[in-house]
C-alpha cells in the first residue's frame, strides 16, 4: 500500500486534539486507581481490610499464645489481663491468638464459596446471556429454582443433609451464592452483547469464542467481580452462622462464628469479651462492603 | 417479474470481472416474528425486508434512503450476516453466499465490511484503537506484528495520526474520530464492499462533511464499492451513484442520481423528496407533502404498501401490489408503482404496447 498520508490531525478537532496532545494516554484501570485514590472511606476500609487479612496470614507469627492452649485457672480473663491482651475464653485459651487463628478460617470461608460461585455462575451467566434463547431460558430458570428459598435456610439444609465440616460448608455456600452471581453476570452480558462493538467483532468474521474473550468479557467481570465482593461479607456471616448452630467448623478450631456461640455462655460474665469475635465480623464484612461500594463508583466510569 | 432490476444478472457466459456486478441480491426476505397473548403465541410478523433485490456495479455508491422502520438497516445486517435471511439469495463477485458451491460467511466477511450509526457504541471501551483495528486482522489470521502495521497504515489513511492514537483509547476521542476509526477497522479488513450505515448521521455537519469527503477519498484510493445507508436526502444525492428508495421492506424505486432527484416516478419518493426542507424562503412548502406515520408494519395494507398515503391511490393500488417496472424506456431506472406499468388499470398508466 503506498501511503498518501493526508493531514494528520483533522481540522475538526485540531484545538482538543493539541490540548490532548500534552495529556498522556491513560488506560481505563489507570483512570480507576486514580479515582480510588481520591476516596479516602475506600482507602480506610481497604487498609484495615489488607491488614485483617495479613494478620490471618501470619498469625503463627503475631499469635502471642497456642490458640489450643486451654488452662482451667486462666479462665474468662478480661481485656487487658498482663499476659492475655485480650484476655482468655470460656476454657482459658487465649483470645487474641484465637482471633488471630480464626481470622484465617473466617476469611477462608468468606472467600473460597465466593470464588467457586464467580467462577461457575459466572461462567454459567455469561453462556446463558450470551447464548440466549432456550439455553438461557434453561440456565436461568434453574437458577431460579434457588431462590424459592432464603439464603440462610438453603445454607442450613444443604450443610445439615451433607453433614457438619468445612468442605461441606463451602460447598452448601456455594451453591447458594452460584444463583445470583449468575443472574448478575446474565444480566451485563446481555447488556454487552447487544452493543455495535460485538456486531462489529461479528462481522469481522471473529469466532464467538474470541468475541467473548476479547469483547465480552473484558467490558462484564468489572461488574461481576464487584458484586462478589459483597458476597464476600455475607458468606462469612453466613460461615460464622452455620458454624455457630455446630454445621460449619468444629471445635476446638478456632473461627469467628464458633467462638461467638461458645462465648455465648459467657455474655453475662463477660460482655465484652464475647462480643470480640463478633466485633471482627462485623469489621471484616463492613470493610469488604464498602471497599465493593467503592469499587464500584471508581469503575463506573462514563466513557 | 420479467422486467426487475435483476433482470440483467449474468447468465450463460460471464461478462469480464470489471463489468460483472459486485454484488447480486435476489429477492431477500427477513421477517420477524412479534410473540404475544397469554403462551407467547405468535402474533404476527414484522416484514422488515420483503422481497429486496438490486445489484450493486463495482466502485459505485448505492445510496438507500426511506423513512425509519423502512428496513433499511435490516438489510444491511443480512447482508452482513448478523441475522441470517428468511430467504433470499446473496451473490458476491458471482459466488453465492452461505452455499456449499459458493462462498462462506466467514470469507464473505473478507471482502464486504459495515460502518456503524452509532460511533459510540460501535467502539469496545476496554480496547485501544491499535487493538480495535488490528482485532478483525487478527480474526482473520493475520500475524499480530503485520495486524499492528496494517492498522498504523490504515490510522494515517482516515486521517489521524498513529502515533498520537494508537494508543488511546475510544473516551479520549470526539465523536468524528471516533468514527474515523470505525471507518479504519471496516478497512482493515481490506474489504470491497462497505456497507455505510448511517455511518455520518450522528456527526454535526461540519464533520459530517469532513468524513464524507474522507469517504469519497478513501473510496478513490481503495477502489471501494459502498452501500450508503441514509435518511439524509442531501448527503445522499451529494455522495451516490445510484439510488434505492426503500418503503415497508419493498424497493419502491431505483435509478440514477438524476433520475430519482429529478425525473421521479414513484409518487412516495416524490412525497420523501419534497419532504426536504428548502433553502429558498420564497418556497415554502404549502402543503404537507405526505401524511401520517408509515403504516404499521406487522400488518401492513394490502396491494400497493403506499396506497394507504398516496394520494394518486385509485381502487387497483389497494388490491394489486405492483412490481418494480423499468421507467419510460429508462434502462436502469425502476419503479414499483401501477402509475408507471403499461396497462394496469390505474387511470394515469401509460397504455398501448408495452414498454
Amino acid at each position: 500500500m503506498t501511503m498518501t498520508q493526508p493531514k494528520s490531525i483533522d481540522a475538526e478537532g485540531s484545538g482538543v486534539d493539541t490540548a490532548q496532545v500534552a495529556i498522556k494516554s491513560r488506560s481505563y484501570w489507570a483512570t480507576v486507581l486514580e479515582r480510588l485514590r481520591q476516596d479516602p472511606v475506600t482507602i480506610t476500609f481497604g487498609i484495615i481490610l489488607a491488614l485483617i487479612v495479613l494478620s490471618a496470614i501470619f498469625a503463627p507469627l503475631l499469635a502471642p499464645h497456642d490458640p489450643a492452649a486451654a488452662s482451667m485457672i486462666r479462665r474468662l480473663k478480661a481485656i487487658g489481663t498482663p499476659g492475655h491482651l485480650l484476655g482468655t475464653d470460656e476454657t482459658g485459651r487465649d483470645m487474641l491468638s484465637r482471633l488471630l487463628y480464626g481470622g484465617r478460617l473466617s476469611l477462608f470461608m468468606g472467600v473460597a464459596p465466593v470464588v467457586n460461585a464467580l467462577i461457575i455462575g459466572g461462567i454459567l451467566g455469561v453462556l446463558a446471556g450470551f447464548a440466549g434463547g432456550w439455553i438461557g431460558m434453561l440456565i436461568m430458570r434453574t437458577m431460579d429454582v434457588f431462590y424459592a428459598f432464603p439464603s440462610v435456610l438453603l445454607a442450613i439444609a444443604i450443610s445439615g443433609a451433607l453433614g457438619a465440616g468445612i468442605e461441606n460448608a463451602v460447598l452448601s455456600l456455594t451453591i447458594v451464592f452460584i444463583p445470583p452471581i449468575a443472574r448478575i453476570s446474565e444480566s451485563v452480558t446481555t447488556q454487552v452483547r447487544s452493543l455495535d462493538y460485538v456486531e462489529a467483532a461479528r462481522a469481522s468474521g471473529a469466532r464467538t469464542f474470541t468475541i467473548i474473550r476479547a469483547h465480552v468479557l473484558p467490558n462484564v467481570l468489572g461488574p461481576i467481580f464487584i458484586y462478589a465482593t459483597s458476597l464476600i461479607s455475607v458468606s462469612i456471616i453466613l460461615a460464622s452462622g452455620l458454624s455457630f448452630l455446630g454445621l460449619g467448623v468444629r471445635p476446638p478450631e478456632a473461627e469467628w462464628g464458633l467462638m461467638l456461640n461458645t462465648l455465648r455462655q459467657a455474655i453475662y460474665v463477660n460482655p465484652y469479651l464475647a462480643a470480640l469475635p463478633g466485633v471482627m465480623i462485623f469489621i471484616t464484612s463492613l470493610s469488604f462492603n464498602l471497599l465493593s461500594d467503592g469499587l464500584r463508583s471508581a469503575m463506573d466510569i462514563r466513557l | 417479474m420479467t422486467e426487475t432490476a435483476n433482470a440483467t444478472a449474468p447468465s450463460g457466459s460471464k461478462p469480464p470481472l470489471e463489468q460483472q456486478p459486485v454484488l447480486v441480491i435476489n429477492d431477500l426476505v427477513k421477517h420477524f416474528t412479534v410473540k404475544g397473548g397469554p403462551f407467547q403465541r405468535q402474533a404476527g410478523k414484522v416484514l422488515a425486508v420483503d422481497g429486496v433485490s438490486f445489484e450493486l456495479a463495482r466502485g459505485e455508491t448505492l445510496g438507500i434512503v426511506g423513512e425509519s422502520g423502512c428496513g433499511k438497516s435490516t438489510t444491511a445486517r443480512v447482508l452482513m450476516r448478523l441475522m441470517a435471511p428468511d430467504s433470499g439469495e446473496v451473490m458476491i463477485n458471482g459466488q453465492q453466499v452461505d452455499s456449499p458451491s459458493g462462498i462462506s460467511v466467514r470469507d464473505m466477511r473478507y471482502l464486504m465490511q459495515m460502518v456503524f450509526q452509532d460511533s459510540y457504541a460501535s467502539l469496545n471501551p476496554r480496547m485501544t484503537i491499535e487493538e480495535t483495528i488490528a482485532f478483525g486482522p487478527r480474526a482473520q489470521g493475520v500475524p499480530l506484528a503485520q495486524a499492528r502495521e496494517r492498522a498504523r497504515d490504515i490510522l494515517g489513511r482516515v486521517g489521524l495520526d498513529p502515533n498520537l492514537f494508537i494508543r488511546r483509547y475510544p473516551h479520549e476521542l470526539s465523536g468524528g474520530q471516533r468514527q474515523r476509526v470505525n471507518i479504519a477497522r471496516a478497512l482493515a479488513l481490506e474489504p470491497e464492499i462497505v456497507i455505510l450505515d448511517e455511518a455520518v448521521s450522528a456527526l454535526d455537519k461540519s464533520v459530517e462533511a469532513q468524513v464524507l469527503n474522507l469517504l469519497m477519498d478513501l473510496k478513490e484510493q481503495l477502489n471501494l464499492t459502498y452501500i450508503f445507508i441514509s435518511h439524509d436526502l442531501n448527503v445522499v444525492h451529494y455522495v451516490s451513484d445510484r439510488v434505492l428508495v426503500m418503503y415497508l421492506g419493498k424497493v419502491v424505486e431505483i435509478g440514477s442520481v438524476e433520475e430519482i432527484y429529478s425525473e421521479t416516478a414513484h409518487p412516495y419518493t416524490r412525497a420523501l423528496l419534497s419532504a426536504m426542507p428548502s433553502m429558498d424562503p420564497g418556497n415554502r412548502a404549502e402543503e404537507p407533502p405526505i401524511s401520517g406515520d408509515p403504516p404499521n408494519p406487522i400488518d401492513p395494507p394490502t396491494g400497493c404498501r403506499f396506497h394507504t398515503r398516496c394520494a394518486y391511490a385509485e381502487g387497483l393500488c389497494s388490491k394489486v401490489e405492483p412490481s418494480l417496472h423499468v421507467v419510460s424506456n429508462k434502462p436502469n431506472h425502476f419503479s414499483a408503482c401501477h402509475m408507471n406499468i403499461p396497462n394496469s388499470g390505474h387511470s394515469a398508466a401509460p397504455t398501448g404496447d408495452a414498454a
